[in-house]
């Protein structure tokens, strides 16, 4: 018998209350995040750059009224950033102020929570509040990193050598995002769920742009995410993504474009192309009639 | 007494890991403690959370489809509707009717009605009777052939017109239609084979594997550009990784002055160690590859990945031969787009045969006498190709002093490691002077390029 979960009722809830906060989500992406939170598992979530994927985490914290803690990866990240660091300039402040006290009681003293500087991961396992933890683009990290999220990920507990191990309160709704530079390793994958999300159909992507930027003219709007597509078919270096349809809707709405004739087309196409060969190829792909 | 569900979801389970997808016993609990906490009333519900407790990867999301379609059917036989209908009569007048309404339907573009109708095909014109109970079959053939849906395409052409499309659009979006379409009967044909054999059969012999661990001498056409399009992501994953692993690597001998300097922050205690930034050094790449017939799609995506590539290198020069060497290194000049490349690249192939048989023997003989000079100690040389070379002389002295004069050598073999040595094939032999590494597909293909850079 399905049970109502925490975070969403049913996997129409998801979507309801997703798209009421400005999120479209499609059936697929509805159901896996209703079951993210009802089988309290991570979330791993992959595609293509500027397909909503961060946007997921945000909304879901926006809807459910959850604290948003995002641990943003880049290479190089550690530990001491990730997880939590011991403030050491405090500590030898403190062991230089101790004076004649016995090393025994300042040690007792200096691994405390006074001295603890909480990092994202451990943040989210200690808040007692709803939390939507965030790990942005996974892939960026090193090897290593994914290790210390194993922990994390399916038991939801850190070990802190000096403290003992901190197990959540409350399990977060962790999203995890990555563009698949990189294969995950099978282990944190097997404690995921997994979504791809990809480019929305022309319709979904026609109500996000106007649900988004929502002077922009219909018929304009219409034209807009046709060309997008057909530039996505175009076997370009970097295809448009929902953020930079967005952006083209609005810089439209800025300089009052009320069509989008050839001429328009070329002046504002650096909105979406950023780079000159696929400049040039969309152009020549793109033979507008009339 | 047992509902058979748990059965079906195991044996499902089954055909997944058959078809090469590694899905474990954690991951089946999790599967069906998914399908515990949601209502099942709509199909498209149970294959997405399926989906999201099975497939860790988007490569494998069409098999995973497929077989979906095939253990979890959309209908069973021609449906609630078509159970009652009375048997259409099959004669070319009804051949013609339906074509009528097929071309409505697809110009229209309606997904439900496609997938009405697509059953509705298979159902009368793809029966192939059968001798007794249990031995009749479906054929997306047959249908396929009897119907040609590729034959409407004008028709779908001018109905799109009318609408107020452009021309290349209408076109591209009724070959697009005419497409799915196609795969809807060959999955409805599946859906019926499974209904009497047993899905199990149809896993076995239904399903194609995954675009990246496809043969390159296996793919059809259109694989053929699915596959010209996984270059470039590929080569943008690659060079992310190798760009990863150098960082990772890259930390030098001590540097003793930013260390000192860092640590007076706190206190005299160096805390963070710094070091100094290793040099990298850049491999020079020397391409020699067979471009027959056999071989050519082969040649091709290495060359499109190696181009792609190149910034990673600290030069490319590339070389195709049938029987003739031709250098073809100015066709991979940087910020071209690559499907003009590859068209460059296909156009010159004429310039490397002087008969067109295929004699490795005599291409490397060529080389020797002509690009010498390619080759020296800073530089890799890597030979493409099956090494079939027509009985001819196979030059083995020629192809040791190549390798001896570069500083490492491989040979790609596009070919099963089991083909290996028969017929013409004299692979072990030029194995024996260059180490040859088998390279069948695009998965390969990455590994072997990340492994030699």
């Amino acid at each position: 018998m399905p049970q109502p979960s925490s975070w969403f009722s049913s996997p129409d809830d998801a979507a309801s209350r997703l798209a009421a906060s400005g999120y479209l989500a499609d059936a697929a992406t509805a159901t896996t995040a209703y079951l993210a939170g009802a089988l309290e598992k991570p979330l791993l979530v992959e595609g293509p750059a500027g397909v909503g994927k961060t946007e997921l985490a945000k909304a879901v914290a926006r809807v459910t009224g959850a604290e948003l803690v995002r641990l943003q990866c880049y290479e190089g990240l550690d530990e001491a950033r990730a997880l939590y660091e011991w403030n050491y300039k405090k500590q030898l402040l403190r062991i230089q102020a101790s004076g004649d006290q016995s090393w025994e009681e300042t040690h007792e003293d200096i691994f405390t929570d006074e001295f603890l500087l909480t990092r994202p991961l451990l943040t989210a396992i200690r808040r007692d509040e709803p939390t939507v933890l965030l790990v942005d683009e996974v892939d960026k990290t090193d090897v290593e990193v994914e290790g210390l999220l194993l922990e994390v990920l399916s038991d939801f507990q850190v070990t802190i050598p000096e403290l003992g191990t901190v197990a959540a309160v409350r399990r977060p709704f962790v999203v995890l995002t990555s563009n698949a530079t990189r294969e995950l390793s099978e282990a944190v994958k097997r404690r995921c769920l997994y979504l791809h999300l990809d480019y929305p159909d022309a319709q979904r992507e026609r109500e996000i742009v106007t649900s988004q930027v929502p002077d922009l003219d219909e018929r304009v709007g219409t034209m807009l995410v046709e060309v997008v597509h057909r530039l996505r078919e175009l076997d370009l270096k970097k295809s448009p993504s929902i953020a930079e349809s967005v952006d083209w809707a609005r810089t439209l709405v800025a300089l009052e474009i009320r069509d989008l004739d050839p001429k328009a087309v070329n002046d504002t196409l650096g909105v979406v192309l950023k780079h000159a060969s696929d400049h040039e190829k969309a152009l020549k792909g793109l033979k507008f009639a009339g | 007494m047992s509902s058979g569900l748990v059965d079906r979801h195991i044996s499902f389970l089954e055909a997944l890991r058959a078809a090469g997808m590694s899905v474990s016993l954690a991951e089946d609990i999790d599967a069906v403690a998914a399908l515990g906490v949601l209502a099942w009333d709509r199909r498209e519900t149970v294959r997405a959370a399926y989906a999201a407790t099975l497939v860790k990867k988007q490569s494998h999301r069409p098999t995973f489809d497929a077989l979906f379609d095939v253990y979890f059917p959309r209908m069973v036989g021609d449906g609630v509707g078509g159970a009652d209908r009375r048997p259409e009569p099959d004669n070319a007048r009804a051949l013609a009717d339906f074509r009528d309404e097929l071309a409505d339907v697809l110009a229209e573009g309606d997904q439900q009605a496609m997938l009405d109708l697509a059953a509705e095909m298979v159902g009368r014109f793809g029966a192939m009777p059968g001798r007794g109970p249990g031995l009749s079959s479906w054929s997306a053939y047959t249908a396929l052939q009897r119907v040609a849906p590729g034959e409407l395409v004008d028709r779908i052409v001018r109905a799109l017109l009318v609408e107020g499309r452009v021309e290349d659009d209408a076109r591209r979006e009724a070959g697009r239609r005419v497409g799915g379409f196609t795969a809807m009967v060959e999955a409805d044909a599946r859906r019926r084979i499974a209904e009497e054999k047993g899905p199990e059969h149809v896993a076995d012999v239904a399903l194609r594997p995954s675009i990246d661990r496809l043969d390159f001498t296996a793919a059809r056409k259109a694989d053929l550009e699915q596959m010209h399009r996984e270059v470039y992501p590929l080569a943008r994953r690659l060079a992310t990784r190798l760009t990863q692993e150098h960082h990772a690597k890259r930390r030098g001998p001590l540097d003793f002055r930013r260390t000192v300097r860092a640590s007076i922050s706190t206190g005299g205690v160096p805390l963070v160690t710094h070091h100094r930034p290793k040099r990298p050094h850049r491999t020079e790449l020397v391409v020699l590859c067979d471009v027959s017939g056999s071989v050519a799609n082969f040649a091709q995506f290495t060359l499109l990945l190696v181009y792609a590539l190149r910034d990673q290198f600290g030069s490319v020069r590339a070389f195709t031969f049938i029987d003739h060497v031709h250098e073809v290194t100015s066709h991979l000049r940087p910020g071209a787009d690559p499907g003009d490349v590859l068209a460059d690249l296909a156009a010159s192939t004429s310039h490397a045969a002087l008969w067109g048989r295929t004699n490795y023997g005599r291409a490397l003989v060529k080389f020797e006498e002509s690009y010498a000079d390619a080759l020296g100690p800073k530089s890799s040389l890597l030979i493409l190709g099956d090494a079939r070379s027509n009985y001819s002389d196979l030059h083995l002295d020629v192809l040791k002093r190549l390798a001896g004069s570069a500083r490492h050598a491989w040979w790609l073999n596009p070919e099963h490691r089991r083909h290996w040595d028969t017929g013409d094939s004299a692979a072990s032999r030029y194995a024996e002077v260059v180490p040859m590494v088998e390279c069948r597909n695009l998965t390969q293909l990455g590994e072997f390029v990340h492994d030699i850079l």
